[in-house]
């Protein structure tokens, strides 16, 4: 036990002396959160618009006001000419053009349907997309509003609804991926290149030679960084609500008990990297290329894996990382409970103990 | 009984492109409290047979047994007995000197203060500097630490792989006093060095090169059963001097030795006029007959194998 416990003392003397790597471990999910919550998004704020209004009626000001009291548009008022459009499009001075023929009043009052023209940029489509289901959205709050108002039931209805993510917040998704994505990269990365050390300055040798059973040179190796991933999702969780925003409508305790699973689950696939490669370096190449791309690519973290052709549908079953994504996204956006992330859990355990006994076969008590 | 019995090891490396035999039917026995030096180039299997006799590599056949212990079937209590320095062993770079030897205390359940007599005279060089981590430490110093921690549980054997390579020629005698020392203490230590001059510390030397053990003996009897003429020869033009050497029609071989030739002949056939009569048109010409060095036997031992 004594041994057990300065082995320990060690690996955390090795993780605390190495300043800058310390900040990249505690600081990356920090950096990666914000940029992702923040700056890298796929809301949209403030974007430019125009608005043509050649009707000029009391219904056609009443939409305008509610578009430029929305914080998403910003009303440009120094494009008057219609036929500039094109040209303002074309230098990227707005991102959607509004605009209401004649007598828009007249014809919504009196043949009960009028239309309004909607020009979007579509050369970001996803962003199009969202800009002109924002305008579609205000015009049918409006159209309601009428309707409550007159007897003459109007025959354009459009039911919208954002499930889940009713503003389309894009930290929303990128958190339940961050969280897949740094506990990954800590516990099963950082796990392998600190046993493979021990192999490549011959340490290992000495560590093999001495009376300490192998399985204490392993655990020992583990619990420093299923310390630091703690640390992380700390810091993940406290900045996603604190900072974003974000609810967490299930339970914290069920969140907890399956991110430790997760963690466990990285931790056994970095010892199995650990058994496989030689060197720091290949521990590295290994990590990333079977880690962190399937993470990224076929998690379902930047990728709908419902678009995916089959064969990477198929795949993409054996990223641990996408069931974990699915249950963070049950439990914290969803609110599910248990009994609906069940098949998630037994996946990610039954994962981790197949690493687990790989790892155990593959170690050697000799070089 | 021996201390350490080697018989017919086998060892060979399999590569896709090629086969490398590392050690080739070697067979030795060590005794107890000797220093036994394994001299070779690099490459000649060295490291190999310690990491055989440490028990971290298994041979391919052949046995080795150590206080009859197999290398093979007992390993765990013949890892109870040996301290072993890897070649290329490094240490903890971060950690400090104290920590270092603290840690391979603890992991060998004893403690620096259990065994600090066994390492006092070691460690009182390197405790002024206990405090400092030991990548900032010299090279010497470090082999020094390296040794304290290999020393550290009181072992019956030690495994020094190339303790002395890249440190510098003071340290390399205080270390081979240490090594006198502790085979005083009743240890028995095998040890390698690509350095010949290091030979002659050793009680017995094995010549080892691709595997295969050239000579196994006594330092002295291996020059002693030299049985040619050798001269050390110096002049101004050592380039010209060395391809003269080699067209003298009795010339068994001549190699450059440092800051001179070695030619070697048969016994008491050339008289040293013969060869300054040969070498006149050289300046400043200098010609001695020597006594043979374990280099000279060790060259000499390669030539015939060819």
């Amino acid at each position: 036990m004594k041994q057990l416990k300065f082995f320990i003392k060690k690996e955390f003397y090795h993780i605390l002396r190495d300043k800058r790597s310390l900040l990249i471990l505690l600081g990356l999910p920090v950096v990666q959160l914000l940029l992702f919550g923040f700056a890298i998004t796929t809301e949209v704020r403030n974007a430019k618009i125009v608005v043509f209004d050649n009707s000029k009626d009391n219904v056609t000001q009443q939409i305008i006001s509610k578009i430029q009291n929305n914080k998403y548009f910003l009303i440009d008022k120094t494009i008057y000419n219609q036929s500039q459009i094109e040209e303002v499009f074309k230098e990227g001075k707005i991102r959607l053009a509004i605009i209401f023929p004649n007598n828009f009043q007249n014809d919504l009052l009196h043949n009960n349907k009028a239309q309004i023209q909607i020009i979007a940029d579509a050369t970001d489509p996803n962003q199009a997309t969202t800009l002109t289901n924002y305008v579609a959205s205000i015009v049918n709050d409006f159209q309601q509003e009428l309707n409550q108002q007159s007897k003459i039931i109007l025959n354009i209805k459009t039911e919208y609804r954002m499930l889940y993510n009713p503003q389309l917040k894009g930290a929303y998704s990128s958190v339940p991926g961050v969280m897949g994505m740094i506990l990954l990269l800590i516990s099963a990365m950082m796990t392998s290149i600190s046993i493979v050390k021990e192999k490549e300055t011959g340490t290992m040798e000495i560590l093999l030679v001495s009376p300490m059973k192998p399985w204490f040179v392993v655990v020992s190796k583990v619990i420093p960084y299923f310390v630091i991933s703690i640390i992380n999702v700390a810091t993940i969780i406290l900045l996603s609500v604190f900072v974003l925003g974000m609810p967490i409508k299930g339970s914290l305790l069920l969140l907890s008990f399956s991110t430790l699973l997760y963690i466990f689950c990285a931790l056994s696939l970095g010892i199995l990297i650990s058994t496989v490669a030689d060197t720091q370096q290949a521990a590295m190449i290994i990590s990333i290329i079977g880690l962190m791309l399937p993470v990224v690519m076929l998690s379902g973290y930047a990728f709908p894996i419902a678009n995916m052709p089959n064969i990477l549908q198929w795949i993409s079953n054996i990223v641990p990382a996408k069931w974990y994504i699915i249950i963070v996204k049950s439990v914290m956006l969803k609110g599910l409970g248990f009994e609906d992330i069940f098949d998630e859990i037994i996946i990610l355990t039954v994962m981790t103990i197949l690493f687990l006994i790989i790892s155990i076969k593959r170690f050697k008590v000799r070089l | 009984m021996s201390t350490i019995e080697i018989n017919n090891i086998q060892k060979k490396y399999i590569t896709k492109s090629n086969t490398i035999t590392a050690l080739d039917n070697v067979s030795f026995t060590v005794d107890q409290s000797e220093i036994f030096g394994l001299i070779g180039p690099d490459g000649s299997g060295k490291s190999t047979l310690f990491r055989i006799l440490s028990t971290v590599l298994l041979p391919d056949s052949g046995e080795a047994k150590i206080l009859n212990y197999d290398v093979v079937r007992n390993f765990k209590e013949i890892r109870k007995i040996i301290g072993y320095m890897p070649g290329k062993f490094s240490l903890y770079q971060d950690l400090s000197v104290e920590e270092n030897l603290n840690f391979f205390a603890t992991i060998f359940e004893t403690s620096i203060e259990e065994n600090y007599e066994l390492i006092s005279d070691i460690y009182k060089q390197i405790e002024p500097f206990k405090n400092r981590r030991a990548g900032k430490l010299s090279g010497g110093m470090k082999q020094k630490l390296a040794l304290s921690c290999a020393l550290i549980h009181n072992p019956k054997i030690l495994l020094l792989d190339e303790p002395t390579t890249g440190v510098d020629p003071v340290s390399r005698k205080e270390f081979w006093e240490i090594l006198n020392k502790l085979k005083l203490n009743g240890i028995t230590i095998v040890v390698s060095t690509p350095y010949m001059d290091e030979a002659n510390l050793c009680d017995r030397i094995a010549l080892i090169q691709n595997g295969k053990i050239l000579d196994i003996d006594f330092p002295k009897k291996i020059t002693e059963k030299f049985n040619k003429d050798i001269f050390s020869i110096t002049s101004d033009n050592m380039y010209l001097l060395l391809n003269d050497l080699r067209k003298f029609k009795d010339t068994i071989s001549c190699f450059a030795f440092g800051d001179s030739h070695h030619l070697v002949l048969e016994k008491n056939k050339i008289e040293l006029i013969q060869l300054e009569k040969f070498l006149s048109h050289h300046k400043n010409l200098s010609i001695k007959k020597i006594k043979p060095t374990i280099e000279d036997c060790f060259m000499q031992m390669l030539q015939n194998k060819n």
